[in-house]
């Protein structure tokens, strides 16, 4: 590096400092999360995790597990109380609230259990919504919308109320929203909860084209089914994560066990 | 790669995509926003009417006022402390009231004290069977009395300057004393006998249009020459006094050293109101009750849009926490709540507003008066129903700001 000894902060979406980074989106290191209580209850203790571009890893535990702490700490909605949380190579602990608000809006895509789309607002503006706060131009983004709702095979329901549509369809309009920004991570919360076997297939295969066109996707879930899809998988119990070992490719059939963690 | 445009690393939402926003969460429940609206309506309608009504009712009452009551002066003059003394006001003087400019007419007179009417009786015959004796007052009058006190004359007519001067015996009735006398004609020279002194009626008078000298209507009335040498009146007790329109205060600041140049605080003046006090007197006792019944229904109507802007924001805790992770920052999520409150109390003024405005021109209507709006007041209306608005907003739209994105997305959708 030449010129001015004061480096300036990477920024996620700034390449400057990616080159350094390689390729992490997310890299955890020594993550914890107690809430207060009496005894305290400690959400996330020491969770490290490393997620590269492009991955597609699923996080899967029981209610109760931490689940919902470790997506609210990826989600840059809660800060966790001990380690370091990088995305994009950018430390987003010290942040601000004010930047963290605009990483989360810009970087990070989210698809919630229950969708989250407006009832009164039909499927183009619900997607457009996911570009409103982030700085991004006015002009265009009618088109960014209708883009998006096209990856996601909903082209054909744009001036439709999420009311008249199906729970698979909403969930793929709740997707579009996410991706009109092109985030850097899509972090999927029990995508399929609320969804029958065949929304969930194709909410599943939609996740497969998203991520062989390069997106990086986390999804949290309890559903085996749904974590048997993505390539890399890490169950979280009692706020402690371990790597799932790949399972053989006829396992679809059998019933899984609940996996002993040893040597806690 | 998604444009990011400035250095500051925030979170930034174009003025008008908030307002867009705002706008689609007031028209997502068109009958609840109606509702609200209501209370404003209600508040600012009541306000407007008042003002309006208060205003053009004022308008009117002092309009009657200015042209009979605001021309009529009085000026009482007490005894004199002894029979001796000189009089407070000579009968002469009454020559330099009238020369002063803005009296139209002008008369001064005694009369016998109440309790001791002279009995008065229409002829001299003796009938026993019939009490034709009657207690009258009789009021000893310089001649202009009949104008200044506004009297129409039925029959005949008033007495002149002449007839004060020769001390003639000549008497004009009240159409009471008149009805009681027995007396309906002139043209026969009828007389009346005065504590046994003889008068001849030559005039019988009308409805008396001042209201404060009704008491001409049961009363003789003779010059006060006469009057002094038949029944002792002694010297001038009152003077009435019709002026020009709008003459009136200047006269009753004139009258008292114009009639007694001595001892010009000795004498008593009656004038009518100022008219622009009176205007703005008979505006405030209408409106003040109603002003604050308006007010009142005002503060229910922020009350109001406050209450159904709270549910609103509770209903929509998923939406904002959604918003939030979609990068909304706190301000962001205030400002919506604060413009969506402040649009509805703004929808709430004009339509009150104009309700008001109908509302007053209507009543002005059945009244057939004439509607006396204030301009400004159409316009600050919509502003007050604004404010109201944002003051109703601000603590919903501080919860919603306050929110915990966690907490909220977990909330109902």
């Amino acid at each position: 590096m030449t010129g001015p000894t004061k480096q300036p902060t990477p920024r996620p979406g700034d390449d400057s400092g990616r080159d350094r980074r390689g390729e992490d989106v997310i890299r955890l290191t020594g993550i914890g999360r107690t809430f207060d209580a009496d005894p305290p209850v400690a959400a996330l203790a020491d969770v490290h995790l490393r997620v590269g571009r492009g991955d597609y890893l699923s996080i899967i535990g029981p209610s109760g597990s931490g689940k919902s702490t470790l997506l609210n700490v990826l989600g840059l909605l809660d800060l966790p109380d001990a380690g370091a949380y990088e995305l994009e190579g950018v430390p987003t602990t010290s942040l601000a609230d004010a930047e963290r608000t605009a990483v989360r809006g810009a970087r990070i895509g989210f698809v919630f259990q229950s969708f989250h789309l407006l009832a009164h607002r039909d499927v183009e503006e619900n997607v457009m919504l996911g570009d409103l706060y982030v700085g991004a131009r006015r002009a265009g983004r009618r088109e960014r919308a209708v883009a998006a709702l096209n990856r996601v095979g909903m082209g054909h329901r744009r001036t439709f109320r999420p009311g008249h549509l199906s729970g698979g369809e909403r969930q793929r309009v709740a997707i579009a929203r996410a991706l009109i920004g092109n985030p850097a991570l899509l972090l999927c919360d029990e995508p399929t909860g609320n969804l029958d076997s065949a929304n969930t297939a194709a909410v599943l295969d939609l996740f497969d084209e998203l991520k062989a066109a390069g997106t990086t996707l986390v999804v949290i879930t309890h559903d085996e089914t749904v974590s048997r899809r993505a390539d890399r998988r890490v169950r979280i119990t009692d706020g402690r994560l371990a790597p799932v070992p790949a399972a053989p490719a006829w396992s679809d059939e059998t019933v899984v066990l609940p996996v002993v963690e040893g040597g806690r | 790669m998604r444009r990011r445009g400035g250095a500051a690393p925030v979170s930034r939402l174009d003025p008008r995509d908030l307002f867009a926003e705002a706008l689609a969460g007031i028209g997502a429940r068109p009958a609840r926003t109606a509702l609200t609206i209501l209370g404003t309506v209600l508040g600012i309608g009541t306000l407007v009417t008042t003002l309006g009504v208060s205003a053009t009712a004022g308008n009117q009452i002092a309009g009657r006022f200015d042209a009979a009551t605001a021309t009529e002066v009085t000026v009482d003059i007490p005894a004199p402390g002894s029979a001796d003394d000189p009089p407070t006001v000579a009968w002469s003087s009454l020559a330099d009231l009238t020369r002063l400019n803005g009296v139209t007419a002008a008369a001064a007179f005694a009369r016998t004290q109440p309790g001791h009417e002279p009995s008065v009786r229409a002829n001299t015959v003796r009938d026993p069977e019939r009490v034709l004796d009657r207690a009258l007052p009789v009021i000893g009058s310089t001649a202009g009395l009949a104008a200044a006190a506004r009297t129409s004359i039925t029959a005949g007519r008033f007495f002149d300057t002449g007839h004060v001067t020769r001390h003639d015996r000549v008497a004009v009735l009240g159409a009471q004393a008149a009805q009681s006398l027995g007396v309906t004609r002139i043209d026969n020279q009828p007389a009346v006998f005065v504590g046994g002194t003889p008068f001849t009626v030559i005039g019988i008078l009308g409805p008396v249009a001042r209201a404060d000298e009704q008491a001409l209507t049961g009363a003789v009335i003779v010059p006060w020459t006469a009057g002094d040498d038949a029944l002792d009146l002694g010297p001038a007790g009152t003077v009435v006094i019709t002026t020009a329109l709008g003459a009136a205060p200047l006269i009753a600041r004139q009258a008292p050293i114009a009639l007694s140049p001595d001892d010009p605080a000795a004498v008593q003046v009656t004038a009518p109101p100022d008219p622009a006090a009176l205007r703005t007197g008979v505006s405030d006792d209408v409106s003040t009750l109603l002003l604050i019944l308006g007010l009142v229904s005002l503060i229910v109507g922020a009350l109001g849009i406050a209450n159904v802007t709270l549910v609103t924001v509770m209903e929509r805790t998923a939406e904002i926490g959604l918003r939030r992770a979609l990068g909304a920052r706190r301000r962001h999520i205030a400002a919506q709540f604060l413009i969506e409150s402040t649009a509805v109390g703004l929808l709430g003024g004009i339509v009150g507003a104009s309700t008001g405005i109908v509302a007053t021109v209507a009543i002005s209507a059945a009244r057939h008066w004439t509607p006396v709006l204030d301009v400004g007041l159409s316009g600050l209306a919509p502003v007050a129903g604004a404010v109201v608005g944002l003051l109703a907003g601000l603590y919903p739209a501080v919860r919603a700001a306050r929110m915990q994105p966690v907490d909220a997305l977990r909330g109902p959708s």
